[in-house]
């Protein structure tokens, strides 16, 4: 089966059976390794991209439903001379250690500040369900709440 | 020789306190070796660890994996501060798992321990790094990179190297080194006003013999250390760039994974290859010893294809074996009443059995844990002109190297194993129990193309190597005036845990006997290794005697530290930061929690609840560390929160449990992890002491457990002594 979507703003036609996860589509057959395996069953976000511009969780996003659909991936949320905000604040905030869930989060980030952009730490809360076992999440919390433009709420 | 971690802490304090830095380029041929493989044109080595390039990039090899530690950053740090660099010109690499680049720092930190003989630490530089190249020593691990390598080995390069271009410029401008001084890259002669960049001297420099034992500067003078500088590997950290193991491919590569005997120790028996190669896009089934692997044309076809398997293991006889059998085994091997090892000092029998004496007992339980790393084990491996390269992340390269020849049947010289970023270690990646390195081996060798392999979330769950589970029996009495006269620990699990476990309270009588039980399962360097279940116990334990005397938990353990001690200081900065003794409302509690582990002191306040529907609420969190020197404190004060954050994880709901000898967990719903929503605001504060550096990484960790199931005795006078605790309490 081939299917056919939109890739970063590329059309890109995905090779495969029906069933395989968009996760491993975008990594093997486009080398887009930003977007990481983490347990594939949608239980810690570390695949999360855009679909539309909704955040989707790619290890369990069979491609045969993204036909024609537009997928933003963690290496176009920014480019070097235009980051996103949130990678601004990323970096400005140290928020990764090993990085590994960290396009995950960046990914799931994005998605809530374009629905929400001055989001309460009660949104965050609910938004930001990706795993970290470094635990960054102090770290995100606030650098969410920089790149929305305001000054950290302080957390309960 | 085998590596046992619970000597490192043995190892450390015997070297620190011997004060010995390093000599290391005593050997030779290392050195040779290792500057060949670092130094080029335009490119001056010193050392094994440091170029300095024409245009004045420094480039530091790091003997260590930064996880997200930091660690490469900050020994980066201590390299350049010591150097006088310029900080915009400084970029750490990984150093090559070739035996060149053995860690003799780490040898000096640990070897005296495992042979526990503190007299090592004076023999000549040329044995550690004998024996650094041999051990193997390249391991990321134990706290060390910062008070080991940092101190016994960057600081040193820096020093010395800075001393070379010093020596070199001093020629150069024919006036005396003492006239000539160093900042940003650059040596200056103020009385001439003339000055020389580093780069444009490296290469003669380099060719001059280094000092053995440069000076090194006082903490008054350092522009660098502790300084909370950004990290260098953050950038590609937030656009997808940074590579990791699971991210290496080569042309022509095919994807493998696998699934081993559930029951550890077991075998595969048999295996129908039929319903894998059924699938769509797989290649090849191969049968190992202990596991099955399915290679295919990318990882999802490969992972339908291993589903279809039913492949046949034994279970190497432990199919009987349950978490509630090994407590029960436990339990019957401490009543049994011979321990396998017996420490401690004073006569606690008398103690106990003193008339007028108020005792008190109590038996803690902990489960296995698993350390859960977000990136799955990966390892590509490539078979060709009789050689083999693999790609992959393990917090040894050497050792890994090593492990990779072995099982591939090849000479050391044709292996390369070429070390990745890596998505979380926290233990699981020593290569003794990383089964993947034999498992990446033999799947290359048996394959004429390229594969990659890797684990499942499902196999990483149930293939783990996981923190023992453990039963510890505390005995404790009271004398007269309310102090604690005698402490009994005894405890059952694989480790002797003497040497990682600083008991850091004056009792009189004290015993600790530890009851060697075995299972099944590895016996694995989790985050903290043993600290973690005997800060659980000891915290728990001094908490509940408080609450005996009837004294406040804080002021109880106050009572019982030497005064004018480090300890103390630490106990009282968390006590008043927190804001002890201040009114809570109904239903909330604080809990304090004191330990000292990799030669850092950190004590915690939990401030805890309980909902009227009995869920746990965690509401802030004061955390005090002394670690004698902070070297960035922004990533330190990182390290400190992620390690709350994974303690208070565990002891909120993660175990891993045994049913027929096989693991019951298999992904994060059954293996939760603390996310965001829970995770409560971390004070972090750090004491400065001036003491010889301890480690970062994992001492934050130890007191989280214990000082929440304190708080939640102080909130509902319900004692947890079994762990995790759920996240609702009844």
């Amino acid at each position: 089966m081939a299917v056919e979507a939109q890739v970063n703003g590329k059309p890109v036609t995905f090779q495969g059976d029906d069933d395989t996860p968009l996760l491993w589509a975008l990594r093997e057959q486009l080398g887009l390794t930003g977007t990481k395996f983490g347990c594939g069953i949608a239980a810690c976000g570390a695949c999360s991209v855009h679909i539309d511009g909704e955040v989707a969780r790619s290890c369990s996003v069979p491609i045969g439903t993204v036909a024609g659909k537009a997928i933003t991936t963690i290496e176009a949320l920014g480019t070097p001379t235009a980051p996103h905000p949130l990678q601004v604040a990323w970096i400005a905030h140290q928020v990764p250690q090993c990085g590994y869930c960290q396009s995950g989060q960046l990914m799931a980030a994005a998605a809530l500040l374009a629905h929400n952009p001055h989001p309460s730490d009660a949104d965050i809360d609910a938004a930001m369900t990706n795993i970290c076992r470094c635990a960054t999440y102090l770290r995100i919390r606030e650098a969410i709440h920089a790149a929305a433009g305001g000054a950290a709420e302080v957390a309960a | 020789m085998k590596l046992r971690r619970r000597h490192f802490l043995i190892g450390g304090t015997a070297v620190v306190g011997a004060g010995v830095f390093s000599v290391w380029w005593g050997d030779h041929a290392a050195l040779q070796r290792a500057k060949a493989m670092t130094g080029g044109p335009g490119q001056a080595a010193f050392g094994g660890w440091m170029t300095i390039a024409n245009d004045d990039t420094v480039t530091v090899y790091s003997p260590h994996i930064d996880f997200g530690q930091g660690s490469h950053t900050a020994l980066a740090q201590m390299l350049a501060d010591e150097l006088d660099a310029d900080w915009a010109h400084v970029r750490v690499e990984q150093a090559p798992a070739d035996y060149a680049f053995g860690n003799t720092a780490l040898a000096k930190l640990f070897v005296p321990g495992m042979a526990g003989m503190p007299a090592l630490a004076h023999l000549p530089d040329a044995v550690f790094s004998l024996i650094a190249r041999n051990a193997p020593l390249q391991v990321t691990g134990g706290s060390s990179a910062i008070r080991a390598t940092g101190q016994f080995s960057m600081r040193v390069v820096g020093a010395a190297a800075r001393q070379a271009l010093v020596d070199e410029a001093a020629a150069r401008l024919n006036v005396p080194a003492g006239e000539l001084t160093t900042a940003k890259g650059r040596v200056t002669h103020a009385k001439s006003g003339r000055s020389l960049r580093y780069g444009e001297l490296a290469e003669a420099a380099a060719q001059r013999s280094l000092p053995d034992d440069p000076p090194l500067k006082t903490r008054d003078r350092f522009t660098l250390i502790g300084k909370p500088i950004d990290r260098l590997d953050i950038p590609a950290k937030v656009n997808g760039s940074a590579t990791y193991g699971i991210d290496f491919a080569l042309p022509q590569m095919r994807v493998a994974t696998v699934i081993a005997a559930p029951v550890r120790g077991g075998k595969l028996q048999s295996v129908d290859h039929a319903p894998a190669m059924a699938v769509h896009g797989v290649e090849r089934v191969i049968a190992l010893d202990s596991a099955v692997v399915v290679v295919a044309n990318g990882y999802w076809p490969a992972l339908k294809g291993a589903r279809a398997l039913t492949p046949k293991f034994s279970d190497g006889g432990h199919g009987g074996l349950t978490s509630a059998g090994i407590f029960a085994a436990q339990a019957a091997l401490i009543d049994a009443g011979k321990p396998d090892h017996h420490y401690g000092s004073g006569d606690v029998g008398a103690a106990l059995a003193a008339p007028g004496a108020r005792t008190h007992h109590a038996e803690y339980r902990v489960p296995f844990l698993h350390q859960a790393a977000m990136e799955p084990f990966a390892m590509t491996g490539h078979h060709h002109d009789g050689r083999l390269d693999v790609w992959g992340a393990t917090q040894d390269p050497i050792q890994t190297r090593n492990l990779l020849a072995q099982f591939s049947g090849l000479p050391v010289d044709r292996v390369t194993f070429h070390p990745m970023i890596m998505g979380g270690g926290f233990g699981r990646r020593f290569p003794p129990y990383t089964q993947i390195i034999e498992q990446i081996a033999r799947v290359a060798m048996a394959v004429d193309y390229p594969v990659k392999l890797i684990w499942s979330r499902e196999e990483d769950v149930k293939q783990g190597a996981y923190r023992p589970q453990s039963m510890g029996r505390l005995q404790g009495a009271l004398g007269h005036d309310g102090r604690i006269s005698g402490w009994q620990s005894d405890y059952a699990q694989l480790a002797d845990a003497e040497s990682e476990t600083v008991f850091p309270y004056v009792v009189p009588a004290t015993a600790r006997r530890h009851y060697k039980y075995i299972s099944n399962q590895v016996d694995a360097f989790w985050r903290s290794v043993n600290s973690t279940q005997h800060g659980f116990y000891n915290e728990s334990f001094i908490d509940e005697l408080a609450h005996l005397a009837g004294a406040d938990p804080y002021q109880f353990r106050r009572a019982h530290l030497p005064a004018g001690g480090r300890h103390l200081a630490v106990l009282d900065a968390v006590a008043q930061r927190s804001g002890w003794g201040s009114a809570l409302p109904a239903g909330s509690g604080r809990g304090i929690a004191l330990v000292e582990s990799f030669g850092t002191i950190c004590a915690h306040v939990i401030e805890a609840g309980v909902d009227p529907d009995g869920t746990v609420r965690l509401h802030k969190v004061w955390a005090v560390v002394d670690c004698g020197l902070t070297v960035n404190p922004r990533n330190a004060a990182a390290q400190v929160q992620g390690a709350v954050l994974m303690g208070l994880s565990t002891a909120l709901g993660e175990a891993i449990t045994l049913t027929g000898g096989a693991v019951d967990q298999s992904s994060f719903p059954d293996y939760p992890v603390i996310k965001l929503a829970e995770a409560p605001a971390i004070d972090v504060h750090f004491i400065e002491s001036g003491a010889a550096i301890g480690g970062i990484g994992e001492p934050g960790l130890p007191p989280a457990a214990p000082a929440l199931a304190n708080a939640l005795f102080a909130a509902t006078g319900k004692r947890i002594r079994t762990l995790p605790i759920g996240r609702t309490l009844v």
